[in-house]
């Protein structure tokens, strides 16, 4: 076995120990800090982004927040104006309804008097007339001339009775 | 030791040359001379450094093919450490990584056909167990001073058991770097040599080579794992040296 011959020995020895080294020596000095560099320099930047995103995240709710708190605030004054005007277009139509009423109640009260005026006017008048017609119809009819004032309170007494009697 | 039989003993693969120079017949190699060892470490120490180097070259945020090969290796041995020494094995980070990567370098470039495996001869595999070995005891002394000597008492054992159980912590520690060494090289010296054997019958069958010659592809496959899983033993091994000495029990 080739293995065993010690003649071979000392050169395997040697160039061992020439790459060995020379390979720790790059690796210690060289080649693992450029790796542990880069990763700790991703790390960190992953962390940062991380950092970063976290910040714009609350950053973003603050806004969302201060937003809703302002709708809020722009519904409830909104809400306020509304009921205000509201409230005071329903007190102007309950004023104006009442106002309106009155009004139409005063109207009415003197519409029913003139009625009654010109009813109590038309009733008297009519009278009169009555008593003439039947004054003109009794000479006419019977050839006598009735007295103006027995007339008068015949047809004052029948017409009362009808008025009374709910103008049947 | 002279090789008695045919041109294509299995065990041809496993011999020295002299590349640069030819020997006068009776004549030993030099201390310096350059064979086909010294040349497989060489190229062991460029691949491993362009590895590195090159791969980090653009240390750019979202790493190329290359360069996530590089990471995965340091990842890797970093999480070995942590897993079994934890964070005090920090500073024991490039010992370990270069072990790892020289064996794993060297296993895989001995599998390219004609090439040569170092970590097949014992006396390399023994230089690299030794230099762990006298690291570690070391590394135990200057932590512990003379209270390393605990170490070979078992724990909890009684009294009257000493005499028998530290013999045999002794022996066990001082075979480590033999285990450590062996390790490697019977599992280099067995795969290649089983897999020359095998490829030995490919010609002499003829037509039923193929049987063989499917055996050596599968075995290739094998060789490969293992290449890579002796690299990793003796990584971890040390790291679990590391941490006895740092520890003691």
């Amino acid at each position: 076995m080739p293995q065993l011959d010690p003649t071979v020995w000392p050169t395997q020895l040697f160039w061992l120990a020439v790459t060995f080294i020379a390979l720790y020596l790059i690796v210690w000095r060289v080649a693992l800090p450029r790796i542990a560099d880069v990763l700790e320099a991703r790390q960190r930047k992953l962390d940062d982004d991380l950092k970063k995103a976290t910040a714009l995240k609350e950053e973003a709710e603050q806004i969302l927040a201060d937003y809703e708190k302002l709708r809020a605030d722009a519904q409830a004054s909104a809400h306020e104006v509304l009921k205000t005007a509201n409230d005071a277009l329903k007190a102007e139509a309950e004023q104006q309804t009442a106002a309106l009423a009155a009004k139409l109640a005063a109207q009415t009260e003197e519409a029913e008097a003139r009625i009654a005026a010109a009813k109590a006017s038309a009733l008297s008048s009519l009278e009169g007339t009555v008593s003439e017609v039947v004054m003109a119809a009794t000479e006419k009819l019977i050839g006598v001339k009735a007295g103006a004032q027995e007339v008068d309170r015949a047809v004052s007494d029948v017409m009362g009775s009808q008025a009374k009697g709910g103008g049947g | 030791m002279a090789e008695g039989g045919g041109a294509h003993s299995p065990l041809e693969q496993f011999e020295i040359k002299s590349l640069l120079t030819t020997l006068e017949p009776g004549e030993t190699m030099g201390l310096v001379t350059f064979t086909n060892s010294s040349l497989m470490m060489v190229a062991t120490l460029v691949l491993i450094t362009a590895f590195l180097i090159l791969g980090m070259r653009r240390g750019a945020l979202v790493p190329g093919r290359m360069q996530s090969l590089a990471e995965l290796s340091y990842e890797f041995i970093a999480g070995l450490i942590s897993d079994t020494v934890g964070s005090e094995g920090r500073r024991y980070f490039p010992i370990v990584f270069t072990l790892f990567m020289f064996i794993l370098f060297g296993n895989l470039l001995g599998m390219i056909p004609y090439s040569f495996t170092f970590t097949s001869h014992i006396i390399v595999t023994f230089a690299l167990a030794l230099i762990v070995f006298i690291g570690v005891t070391i590394l135990a002394f200057v932590k512990h001073g003379m209270h390393f000597f605990s170490f070979f008492v078992p724990p909890g054992a009684p009294v009257a058991m000493w005499p028998l159980l530290i013999p045999i912590e002794v022996i066990s520690y001082l075979s480590r770097p033999i285990s450590l060494s062996v390790r490697l090289f019977a599992n280099m010296l067995a795969g290649h040599t089983l897999l020359k054997v095998i490829a030995g019958f490919i010609g002499l069958l003829g037509v039923f080579g193929v049987l063989p010659f499917a055996l050596v592809v599968a075995l290739t496959g094998l060789e490969i794992l293992i290449a890579f899983l002796q690299a990793y033993v003796f990584a971890i091994l040390t790291c679990l040296y590391i941490n006895d000495a740092l520890h003691l029990h």
